[in-house]
């Protein structure tokens, strides 16, 4: 077996019943990594369907108004279903077809990555099942809606907190009763080797398109690449192709909710403590005791109590920088890419947008900064509306 | 011999709860009633946030638990309690995160110092337990190893190393001869005890895996009385583990 860690992070921390099937999940990965007509094939739905290469966007409105580095945007909110989630789900989807299995299940917080693998189990002919927290479900009715308009059933999990934990803890569960022949899309860069580097390398496509098309643009590499972090997929797709140019820094930027001060929040880098969960040693929000907390964000794409063990090494090493932004700060972001650049970015992604308006007037004018837009805001603008005091009906 | 194995030499009977559910207290008796009624060995789950592990039953058992306010701290002085009124052997059951946030050093240590014999800890599988094994062994703690359905080569792998005794997850669909099969590839390697565990709810079922294993654990079945019974599930809980010890010895 290859090397199932990160320095000390990550590892296959799970029940027995899984490990072989883990086994069987990281043979059949490593074959298909080298199987050109599997690549092929992927490429060619990235392409097609997913409508990558995504753009790397100028955004020459921003970069005037703060009056430093020149800020670019890698469009992910223009791939189909509206974020980076869909070049993992393709080429997990993908595997599962070449592993024999007829049936998909997946957890989703929000629901992008629900919907997302939803879409490719109608495109490709594959069953699919949904774990969602009760909470979640009600929260996002109308992703609710539209995994069921795809094809696939969603479970609403009522246990622990009824949030995107215990919908890995039910998805696990049941891959555990079904993986004879169903296969678990995990929708991060997280859980047991080998998914956070099978999800790695389908999200590095981020970066291996922005880095070649920086390079044409502007003929030299970004000072800066900036991502929102969660569980971490679309920032270590954003970061992973720049991680050997030591030129190049990194900031991840974690949701910090009400405040970082205030307990209510995910910001697992900056708060968090070493542990072992969801077949993971990484750094995770959890109590005086070892028992896993709740978080909070306002976006439900930053709101999961872990992130993904490159990321811990990445931090423990000084090679990524992790920061943190409220609530509020993501909220004036996205007004603020809305107004000035006509974009309405994902909740999620404008916490990233909310550190570069930070730093980005502190830089050089000759500076480049990348940003990664990980996702469209249209899924959010009800909570926002709703955050600045108008009701709207979804 | 471990002591563990040593409770084996009938078909051994161990029962399951969880620490602190439905409080610390409560548990103390229960404990004792299943000592009474003829267990051979005690298992009190450590509750842990997120029992990836556990169904519906035992999950809402140690969401109980942590309401009650049980830490590792309070499950050590509970069986430190217990251990000046029985000498039966007593097994954890607990995730690996309470542990190694407890510290691997004075979690073992304690085990050994309140007759903690042995650890079971379904997320610490073969391939990630010598940082917690090399621990234990130091406080002669064994570390109980699960074994599920998988290729032959992967289970004597496991069973060779084995201590104490090899907690059986039942194959799924559990048609007898899966599990006979199982436990046959086992005994082929080893002499270290089998028993059943995880979702052995009924007698029935209690009675079939004892026909092919040394041991069964019975969990959901305890834990679904002390649900349904709160702090007055004594003699409940007494009956039905008389009427499962009887079953599997006859």
């Amino acid at each position: 077996m290859s090397n199932t860690k990160f320095g000390i992070y990550g590892g296959q921390y799970v029940p027995e019943v899984l490990m072989s099937e883990i086994i069987n999940l990281e043979n059949s990965y490593n074959k298909c990594k080298c199987d050109p007509k599997f690549n092929a094939e992927l490429e060619f739905l990235l392409n097609n369907y997913a409508g990558r290469p995504s753009l790397l966007y100028f955004a020459k409105n921003m970069t005037e108004n703060l009056g430093g580095a020149k800020v670019y945007l890698k469009r992910e909110d223009l791939n189909h279903t509206g974020s980076h989630k869909i070049n993992n789900v393709l080429g997990q989807a993908l595997l599962a077809k070449y592993m024999g299995k007829k049936r998909l299940i997946a957890e989703t917080g929000a629901g992008q990555h629900g919907v997302a693998t939803a879409t490719v189990a109608a495109l490709l002919g594959l069953e699919c099942e949904i774990y969602m927290g009760r909470e979640d479900t009600i929260r996002q009715a109308l992703n609710v809606y539209r995994m069921e308009l795809l094809g696939a059933k969603v479970h609403p999990v009522t246990s622990g907190t009824m949030t995107l934990k215990d919908a890995v803890n039910e998805a696990m569960r049941e891959w555990a009763r079904s993986f004879k022949d169903t296969f678990y899309l995990l929708g991060s860069v997280m859980g047991p080797h080998p998914y956070p580097t099978i999800v790695r390398d389908f999200q590095s496509v981020i970066s291996k398109e922005a880095r070649k098309q920086i390079l044409e643009i502007e003929g030299k590499l970004p000072n800066l690449v900036m991502a929102c972090i969660g569980g971490g997929s679309n920032a270590i797709g954003m970061f992973y192709n720049f991680i050997n140019d030591p030129e190049v820094n990194l900031i991840g930027v974690e949701a910090a909710g009400k405040g970082v001060e205030t307990g209510e929040h995910a910001a697992t880098l900056t708060t968090g403590r070493l542990g072992v969960f969801h077949g993971m040693k990484s750094i995770f929000c959890q109590d005086e005791n070892g028992q896993i907390a709740p978080v909070y964000s306002i976006s439900a794409g930053l709101d999961y109590p872990g992130v993904g063990p490159e990321h811990a090494w990445l931090n423990s090493i000084g090679r990524a920088q992790y920061v943190s932004a409220t609530d509020d700060e993501a909220v004036d972001a996205f007004e603020y890419l809305s107004r000035i650049e006509g974009i309405i970015p994902a909740i999620e992604s404008s916490h990233a947008i909310a550190h570069a308006l930070k730093i980005v007037p502190k830089m050089n004018k000759d500076d480049i900064v990348i940003i990664c837009l990980s996702g469209r805001g249209d899924k959010d603008v009800a909570t926002m509306a709703k955050y600045r005091g108008r009701k709207i009906y979804e | 011999m471990s002591k563990l194995s040593e409770a084996f030499k009938n078909k051994a009977l161990v029962g399951f709860l969880t620490a602190g559910d439905p409080d610390i207290d409560s548990s103390e008796r229960y404990i004792l009633e299943l000592v009474n009624s003829g267990v051979d060995i005690v298992e009190i789950e450590i509750p842990f946030s997120d029992p990836i592990m556990e169904g519906e039953i035992i999950q809402a058992s140690t969401l109980r638990a942590l309401k009650s306010g049980t830490t590792v701290e309070k499950v050590f002085n509970l069986v430190n309690s217990i251990r000046n009124k029985t000498d039966i052997p007593i097994v954890f059951l607990t995730y690996l995160n309470p542990v190694f946030n407890y510290g691997y050093d004075k979690f073992f240590e304690n085990c050994k110092k309140t007759g903690v014999l042995g650890v079971i800890i379904p997320d610490l599988p073969y391939e990630e337990k010598s940082e917690v094994e090399i621990v234990a062994g130091k406080y002669d703690v064994d570390i109980i190893y699960l074994v599920a359905n998988a290729p032959k080569e992967r289970v004597q792998k496991i069973a060779k190393d084995a201590k104490g005794f090899i907690y059986i997850v039942p194959p799924m669909g559990s048609k007898e001869e899966n599990l006979e099969d199982l436990i046959l590839t086992i005994k082929q390697v080893t002499n270290t005890p089998c028993a059943v565990g995880f979702g052995v709810s009924s007698i029935e079922q209690a009675k079939k895996y004892a026909n092919y294993a040394d041991g069964v654990v019975v969990g959901s079945g305890i834990v679904r009385i002390i649900a349904q019974y709160g702090k007055n599930a004594d003699t409940k809980i007494c009956d039905y583990v008389k009427s499962i010890k009887e079953a599997i010895n006859s």
